[in-house]
């Protein structure tokens, strides 16, 4: 396994005209590692992840800070470099298969279409590639379903024809947007199998964005919390699962459902994540925040906390002794013990 | 799918009948008397009631209408000025003015109408969905603003205008005079004798594709599978007029289906204006003269025509959208 990341996102910020959805992010993932990006809708994860790709419209768009792919930086990169770098060093599967592949074309060609911009090879073996990535992905008979229209396979079968486009060009980098949300809970399971033994057959760089903790276990390696565009933590998932040190993240946690004996009570965080164009002032989760008298004085509504940490471990909050509080306060509410992390 | 097309047939006939119908009646109730406009100005009461005997028109409507089907149908014969014309199936009647069957007279001018149309049709199709796709892809930008204005420009200037102007400065001086040549005698000549009434009548009816087109793009170019085409890395050309176009044909396709109407009834100014003997020529001298067969022909050709164009358009459906199942 190599150090040297292969994606490298520093002080990104993605800004629709004075709405900013990102600010100052920065991670790396290296090759054989996946990371998860937690955060509810319109926290900026998705913005995030399409700026890595360069799929903003610039028209619309105002970006800034850098996105490094293999060393190549895509912040302000030319058109045909971007193309060049999309579906082939890196690839994107997005949320909802249904609506994510064209209605109009079979799934071989849509697969092969993939192939062939990046390869210059004939219809013939784009199609021949595309059967064999169709049953890489699992799909039974792929040779006879490359003429099938989306529609004709059911959600789980889609998603696998979509992640098998993404993987046609052997990317090193994986980006998959909630790639299990649309699809039924027994289904969830397979999919996310698949991304986890594709990432060490080939040894690609994953990053799975999920509001889905019970993904995040799962799959990831390190995972980063997002809260109204911001990392508010960071760090190694079985650390920031185990011990999370900031209250967005024990609201979270709070807010899975466990099977256990004597069900306890599911508590949602109170509130509604802040409208992007009147951010709060201060900490932008302190209007949803359980403790910011424990801080003292108006810190929390006067200053953004800096994310600090050490290493690989950060987060951004005020309270002087967060894994005090977690462990004294948060722990005993999840109701499963020290057992909480599936 | 087959089952599908058999019942469609089926309601096509019956809408023709009922066209037909509901046309003889208006001709049946309407002031004005055939047999009197066949005779002329200075006509005997006798001469008239003679007319009207010969041509069945003292008969009752009913039997009449019967009588018409009937010649559609298996043929029939009229007596025209002492002699028996025998009229095979399918028999639209008889023109007296003209000492001619109908169905001769529409087979000489269908092919002249068909011609306009079609041309004027992929003319206005290509055109169109083009320039519509092109000011999608740049909504909101000077070249979709003048693509805009021109399509709404266009589209509200009386057709006959267009149709007078291009006549008049275009033909004969830019493109070439307008006539027709039937296209099994020389392609060449065809294509050129219609140029001018093809861009014209294309051109004007371009406008509504064009607005159709742009907002079925704008609609296709925010849909999620456009992201997935540019995530993919294909150029924007590709992602642009592949996948986003072949996702607004269908919308295209529908406003196809019901712009034939339109194109039949700008064939017949535009027959007028560039004095092109087709089917709109034939059916406006026949409203001047109330050469009734000739009028009911020509409802019957242009229901026919409408009918059947619905269908295919239907038909399209299948091979444009593989969601689409007929049953």
């Amino acid at each position: 396994m190599t150090t040297t990341p292969y994606l490298a996102v520093r002080d990104l910020t993605v800004a629709f005209g004075d709405v900013r959805a990102v600010s100052d992010l920065s991670y790396a993932v290296p090759l054989g590692r996946t990371l998860a990006i937690v955060g509810e809708s319109g926290s900026g994860k998705s913005a995030a992840a399409l700026a890595v790709m360069g799929l903003h419209d610039p028209a619309t768009t105002r970006i800034t800070g850098s996105v490094t792919v293999g060393g190549a930086e895509v912040v302000g990169m030319a058109p045909a470099e971007l193309r060049a770098l999309r579906g082939s060093r890196a690839a994107m599967v997005f949320q909802d298969p249904q609506s994510a592949l064209h209605p109009y074309f079979t799934v071989g060609a849509q697969i092969a279409e993939a192939y062939r911009a990046h390869n210059a090879v004939s219809r013939r073996a784009a199609r021949a590639h595309a059967a064999d990535v169709l049953g890489r992905v699992g799909i039974p008979a792929a040779r006879r379903r490359l003429d099938d229209y989306p529609h004709q396979f059911s959600g789980g079968m889609r998603q696998r024809v979509m992640i098998a486009m993404a993987l046609v060009n052997d990317p090193k980098l994986l980006i998959a947007d909630e790639p299990t949300t649309a699809l039924d809970v027994t289904v969830q399971a397979q999919i996310l199998d698949l991304i986890a033994d594709l990432r060490r057959e080939f040894g690609s760089a994953v990053v799975v964005i999920t509001h889905d903790l019970g993904v995040v276990a799962e799959i990831a390696d390190d995972v980063l919390v997002m809260y109204a565009g911001r990392c508010v933590e960071r760090g190694p998932t079985r650390t920031v699962l185990g011990a999370p040190a900031h209250p967005y993240t024990w609201g979270l946690l709070e807010s899975i459902p466990v099977v256990a004996e004597k069900p306890a009570r599911l508590r949602p965080i109170p509130g509604s994540p802040p409208n992007p164009r009147t951010p709060p002032t201060g900490c932008a989760f302190h209007p949803r925040c359980r403790y910011p008298e424990r801080v003292g004085d108006t810190a929390c509504r006067d200053r953004m906390p800096e994310l600090t940490g050490d290493g690989d471990r950060l987060s951004r909050c005020h309270l002087p002794r967060p894994d005090q509080v977690f462990r004294a306060e948060v722990l005993p509410l999840l109701g499963t013990g020290d057992q909480h992390v599936r | 799918m087959l089952l599908y097309v058999l019942r469609r047939l089926a309601s096509a006939v019956s809408v023709v009948v009922a066209t037909m119908f509901a046309g003889f009646g208006l001709f049946f109730l309407a002031p004005t008397d055939a047999a009197g406009a066949i005779c002329g100005n200075n006509c005997s009461a006798e001469r008239i009631a003679h007319i009207r005997a010969s041509l069945g028109l003292d008969e009752p409507f009913l039997s009449q209408f019967g009588a018409y089907l009937t010649g559609v149908l298996v043929g029939r014969t009229y007596e025209a000025g002492g002699v028996v014309v025998e009229c095979s199936a399918p028999c639209l009647g008889f023109s007296y003015q003209l000492n001619q069957p109908v169905t001769a007279l529409i087979a000489d001018a269908l092919p002249v109408t068909v011609s306009i149309v079609a041309g004027a049709a992929t003319v206005s199709l290509t055109v169109g969905v083009l320039t519509g796709a092109f000011a999608a892809r740049r909504r909101g930008r000077v070249a979709d603003r003048v693509a805009v204005a021109a399509a709404l420009g266009l589209g509200s200037v009386p057709f006959f205008v267009v149709a007078l102007i291009s006549a008049l400065y275009l033909a004969g001086t830019v493109l070439p005079r307008a006539e027709h040549i039937p296209i099994s005698e020389d392609p060449l000549g065809w294509a050129a004798g219609l140029l001018a009434p093809w861009l014209t009548l294309g051109v004007v009816s371009a406008a509504a594709y064009t607005r159709h087109a742009r907002a079925a793009m704008i609609e296709s170019l925010g849909e999620d599978y456009i992201r997935t085409a540019r995530a993919k890395g294909l150029s924007e050309r590709r992602v642009v007029y592949r996948h986003g176009l072949r996702a607004a044909i269908t919308p295209v396709a529908t406003l196809f289906g019901m712009d034939v109407a339109f194109q039949l009834t700008g064939a017949l100014f535009t027959e007028a204006i560039f004095g092109l003997p087709g089917l709109g020529v034939l059916t406006l001298r026949a409203f001047a003269v109330f050469d009734l067969p000739v009028l009911m022909g020509a409802v019957l050709v242009g229901a026919t025509i409408l009918v059947v164009m619905n269908l295919v358009v239907d038909i399209a459906y299948t091979v444009l959208d593989p969601r689409v199942r007929l049953t």
